[in-house]
């Protein structure tokens, strides 16, 4: 298919029809209100349903409805509007249902400003709902990679019964870059046996529940859920290695930030300085096998658009291995290559 | 071309936003690495708008533009006050001189002063002002071609608008005759 250029926002919508999204229910919130707003444009045309939701609470539980009856659904928030969600998103995962969640993420804490952050990478890896819950974070660095994240997101959270996170940030959503549509490789999915279609008399009902007040059966039902975590950190871990062959510095960035590393890696090599980006394209499950992969390296360097959330992970991963530092900024303020250049060089020793 | 990096800037309603897409898109058509970034925040009507433009052979980084500019499009006095720092040494700066009596006051880039409204006014549309720009870009840089620009803005347009293509493509020749 032929590229079209398109904002971040509306290709992850028109990503999410092409996935057989047809529900969609949310909330306004910048930076993302192109999303909902290209929805509430699209869906209909293909019988589809958007429901601009009285609260980001209200839409979550709209999704927790469409998904329990076997919908493909999806919502999409910004950073407070993400917190507001958490309930419904632990709910969701406690009751094994299928969905994807979009976070256009701004900075924070609280209301925040509008500008492009990193700083829900606790929020979104960690949960911020109640109980041992996990689920999948996409975090794309292109809008094509948004893209493909997206409709793979709807068949991943399928095959889990599970929601999945697709974060950006407002750069992300707000940017144009030319994008192709591909036909996603067919999976093999479950049938949805579970969904509350109606029983037409001839099964047992289906329920959908969360609540579970026999410790037993809870635990039980939380080893289950833990198994699939387990294949998920399994098989379902992603990322890119940046030209980290030989490197003795690496980095490690997602999204925006990613992008903004390879150019510090481009200018680093050009100074004849050997560095590389290890970049996360699942925050969770983090790619901790990443961090076996770099033989070379004397020190690792979270940057983030945060004041250090990932580098709790990095610290994970490394095990003790190599000094791990930090560059961020946050607030919405970006960082730019030259001041990782110049970090680069202060922790090889050789700024001047 | 390696890659160009350009900053379009002036006040909301000058079609800086809609310009930097043409160039995004006919980059697009002609098979070159492309971004836009928009400045997003809270504006009012008349307030600054701006676009960081990428167009490359090779795939794109970041697309903010920060101290690196090739070239940076002002089409008002803020936007040059602001932007003329952003430029790398060697960069031009394009100056809707109609609209900015200020010169570049730095001497490392190359300035054009294209008094783009009045040009605009003589066609018979002001609202063409940043074609004008566009034109006076392009043929300095022949960075995608002037007629890949015109499919582009058929496509934006619309068949409903295809009477303004030779208004805009005549805006976009008187600019290219302000630099040749």
């Amino acid at each position: 298919m032929a590229k079209v250029l398109m904002k971040g926002n509306e290709a992850i919508g028109a990503a999410a029809i092409k996935a057989g999204c047809k529900f969609f229910f949310g909330y306004p919130i910048t930076p993302q209100n192109e999303l909902p707003e290209f929805m509430s444009r699209e869906l209909p045309k293909i019988d589809g349903v958007f429901v601009q939701a009285e609260s980001e609470v209200a839409a979550i539980n709209m999704i927790y409805g469409a998904a329990g009856a076997g919908a493909r659904t999806m919502t999409s928030s910004s950073s407070p509007g993400m917190a507001l969600k958490q309930e419904g998103i632990s709910y969701i995962a406690g009751a094994e249902l299928p969905c994807v969640i979009v976070n256009i993420s701004r900075g924070g804490p609280g209301l925040g400003g509008i500008q492009p952050s990193q700083a829900d990478y606790f929020q979104s890896t960690r949960g911020g709902g109640n109980g041992d819950y996990r689920h999948l974070v996409y975090a794309p660095s292109t809008l094509q990679e948004a893209v493909d994240l997206t409709i793979e997101a709807f068949d991943i959270a399928d095959y889990y019964r599970n929601p999945v996170i697709v974060l950006g940030d407002g750069m992300i959503g707000q940017m144009m870059e030319p994008v192709e549509f591909n036909e996603p490789k067919k999976r093999d999915l479950p049938a949805k046996d579970w969904a509350t279609t109606g029983t037409e008399d001839k099964r047992r009902p289906n329920i959908i529940n969360s609540l579970a007040l026999d410790p037993a059966e809870l635990e039980k039902h939380n080893i289950k859920l833990d198994n699939k975590y387990k294949a998920m950190e399994e098989n379902e871990v992603r990322y890119e290695m940046y030209k980290t062959e030989g490197a003795e510095l690496i980095f490690v960035a997602y999204g925006t930030t990613a992008r903004i590393v390879k150019n510090a890696v481009d200018a680093l090599e050009a100074e004849g300085i050997k560095a590389g980006l290890i970049r996360p394209i699942t925050l969770w499950p983090f790619p901790n096998k990443a961090f076996n992969e770099i033989p070379t390296a004397k020190a690792l360097v979270s940057v983030e658009m945060s004041m250090g959330q990932m580098i709790d992970d990095v610290k994970i991963a490394n095990n003790g291995k190599l000094p791990v530092h930090f560059y961020g900024r946050t607030g919405g303020m970006i960082p730019t290559p030259e001041a990782i250049v110049e970090k680069a060089k202060e922790i090889l020793g050789g700024g001047k | 071309m390696a890659t160009e990096k350009i900053i379009m800037a002036g006040f909301g309603g000058q079609g800086v936003m809609s310009m930097g897409q043409l160039l995004t898109y006919a980059g697009m058509i002609e098979n070159k690495q492309v971004s836009w970034l928009p400045s997003y925040g809270p504006e009012m009507r008349g307030g600054t708008a701006n676009c960081a433009v990428i167009v490359s052979d090779s795939p794109v980084g970041s697309p903010i533009i920060t101290g690196d500019a090739t070239t940076a499009l002002v089409l008002n006095l803020p936007s040059l006050v602001k932007f003329e720092k952003n430029l790398q040494p060697g960069g031009r700066l394009i100056i809707n001189s109609s609209l900015i009596e200020k010169k570049a006051e730095r001497e490392d880039v190359k300035a054009y002063y294209i008094p783009a409204n009045e040009i605009a006014n003589e066609l018979g549309n002001s609202k063409v002002a940043n074609m004008v720009m566009l034109g006076a870009y392009l043929e300095l840089t022949k960075i995608v071609s002037v007629d890949t620009v015109i499919e582009a803005l058929k496509k934006v347009f619309g068949p409903s608008k295809a009477d303004l293509v030779p208004l805009n493509k005549e805006a976009l020749s008187r600019g290219a005759e302000c630099v040749k």
